[in-house]
């Protein structure tokens, strides 16, 4: 009962939680609300001094000059391509390795690699990409590599077309320890008992991992699956404003790092605002769409 | 058939050791090769001599790294905006999730949602830069800490944690006439130490190696964290290089450069990597918390 006679009495009882929940509640208010409020200038011709009180309404005139801007669709397949190609390299690679790990009788080499995996977890973006750019640069060790076995090995940093493999190679790099962890838990879920029967019945190792263990974090994959399809549209934008450059723009350049250039570099605040806006709701309705598919063919789903 | 089998099984064991060798080496490769090019010398560097054991060690890399008063600003900036920023994490995550953490708490499920929301939604980069701006926090450390200090997925495993507490202690503590406040100070929070520290690794880690704030949010070069040193010195350097040798342009203080930018690699990421083995246990247990409960 949400307003029952005893509301006076609940309130009071909870009287010092509130206390304590004010400032993380104004937190909320002030660093998430405010700026979703804030999102109305995608439709205004937004003056800073004048606030979005003070401000000239637009309508849909920014979403319209971005739509009719032939630069709109190199940055949606650049967005989407970077992102397909990393889901579809990044995304399995922890579960590989965590199946893999699975395997592995001896607990001290199943520990040591799992340590070791987590380790670029916690070296920072500009770390990663300073080892990268420095390690492909022309007097880089891979480069040196390449040419020491003959090869002519191009100029990869200032290459459009090596973009994303660099771009997808750091970004396995980076997170497939850590990112395993989610299903390494999912595995210590699975019944010992399944396995032990199915060796009864004369079952190999490889059946065993496709009937007990894939069926078994299978829930965790679909959920990690739609998390990573909801945020399609979002993720490494860092790394690609460390990695990318001018002659590179062709294939590195997508929705978000034209956002910071157009809004942050270029102050154009209501235009960056709407391209940031078409954006999040591509990004909604995919982590919409993949929910719903997920539970149509019987997975757990977010909601 | 039972022995081709288990010679199967056996061949399987050995190709997946190589497997996850390989992954071993290709993790801990780049790092220690950055450790040792930093303290080798730059002509051998240059000549590409530098494989597995550094040649001729010298620390002079370090000495110029050492030798840069904006490293040591950068550096001490790093230090105030980690603790500072770590701190406010700590306190607002905690006011967050305790009341939350209680099922007595009036309106609980309509705050949970209220923040959970913001998980899915956001306001983007620019209508938060103008918040920040309108709050006058642009090239204040204020900036760096204030805007995330409270993570959702973290206040959230926090939160579990919190319900893990038996509920007969608060309430024996109520009846002793302690409010809410003193409970969480002197009941809660103390019985909730592996998840706080556990906490402060994880908030810790992020402020070390943020970058992008800072970016956007600071124009002093005296305010500047590592991370953005680092930036301009290793990768932006690196990109003017590569232009400079498509113009063939030659660029001399490459020699020098190589080496120093490796160290200057080394003293931002060695805090980690020695801190790295004896905590790693602790990371991986929150994690795992918040890989079951979220």
């Amino acid at each position: 009962m949400l307003f029952g006679p005893d509301v006076g009495m609940k309130l009071r009882r909870s009287g010092y939680l509130y206390l304590i929940f004010a400032l993380p509640f104004i937190y909320y208010l002030v660093f998430h609300y405010a700026p979703m409020y804030g999102i109305l200038i995608a439709f205004q011709k937004y003056n800073i001094v004048k606030g979005i009180g003070g401000s000239k309404w637009v309508g849909f005139l920014h979403f319209g000059r971005f739509l009719s801007d032939p630069y709109f669709w190199k940055l949606v397949r650049n967005t989407l391509l970077l992102n397909i190609y990393n889901l579809a390299i990044s995304f399995p690679a922890p579960i590989v390795l965590a199946l893999l790990l699975n395997e592995v009788r001896s607990n001290g080499v199943k520990r040591f690699v799992q340590s070791v995996s987590y380790l670029p977890h916690f070296i920072s973006t500009v770390v990663v990409c300073g080892m990268v750019v420095n390690f492909l640069a022309s007097d880089g060790p891979i480069y040196g590599l390449i040419a020491g076995f003959g090869g002519k090995p191009s100029n990869f940093l200032l290459d459009p077309r090596w973009f994303r493999t660099i771009y997808v190679v750091s970004d396995v790099w980076q997170t497939i320890g850590w990112n395993s962890i989610v299903y390494f838990a999912a595995l210590c879920t699975i019944d010992q008992e399944l396995y032990e029967a199915a060796l009864m019945d004369g079952a190999g190792r490889f059946s065993l991992v496709r009937h007990i263990t894939l069926p078994g974090i299978m829930p965790t994959i679909s959920i990690m699956l739609i998390l990573a399809l909801g945020k399609l549209m979002t993720i490494g934008f860092e790394k690609i404003i460390l990695l990318y450059n001018g002659s590179t723009y062709e294939t590195a350049d997508v929705i978000s790092t034209y956002v910071y250039r157009r809004g942050l570099l270029g102050a154009d605040f209501s235009y960056a605002t709407a391209v940031g806006l078409f954006q999040s709701v591509i990004g909604l309705v995919l982590l919409a769409t993949a929910n719903k598919a997920a539970k149509a063919v019987g997975e757990t789903g977010l909601w | 058939m039972n022995s081709q089998k288990k010679l199967g099984s056996r061949a399987f064991d050995v190709a997946n050791l190589i497997a996850l060798a390989a992954l071993v080496f290709v993790t801990i490769y780049p790092l220690y090769y950055i450790g040792i090019v930093s303290i080798s010398d730059g002509t051998a560097v240059n000549r590409g001599d530098v494989r597995l054991l550094p040649v001729d060690p010298t620390f002079e890399a370090y000495l110029t790294v050492f030798r840069n008063k904006d490293i040591w600003r950068a550096y001490s900036n790093t230090i105030i905006y980690t603790v500072a920023g770590t701190l406010i994490n700590l306190f607002f995550s905690s006011l967050c999730a305790y009341p939350l953490s209680r099922k007595d708490f009036y309106g609980r499920s309509v705050f949970t949602f209220i923040i959970a929301l913001t998980m899915f939604l956001s306001g983007g980069m620019i209508p938060l830069y103008i918040v920040v701006r309108k709050l006058r926090l642009i090239d204040t450390m204020w900036a760096l800490v204030l805007p995330g200090a409270v993570n959702t997925f973290n206040m959230i495993i926090m939160r579990t944690f919190f319900q893990g507490i038996p509920a007969s202690l608060h309430e024996s503590a109520r009846i002793d006439g302690a409010n809410d406040i003193r409970v969480l100070r002197s009941i809660v929070l103390p019985l909730s130490m592996p998840i706080m520290a556990t906490m402060t690794l994880f908030y810790a880690v992020q402020h070390w190696n943020s970058f992008f704030n800072a970016l956007i949010y600071l124009n002093t070069k005296a305010k500047y964290p590592v991370q953005i040193m680092l930036r301009n010195i290793v990768v932006a350097s690196e990109f003017a290089d590569q232009q400079a040798d498509i113009g063939s342009v030659s660029t001399n203080f490459n020699v020098v450069a190589q080496n120093y930018k490796y160290a200057v690699i080394m003293i931002t990421v060695l805090p980690i990597i020695c801190a790295y083995p004896f905590l790693q246990k602790h990371f991986a247990k929150g994690a795992m918390i918040g890989a079951i409960k979220g």
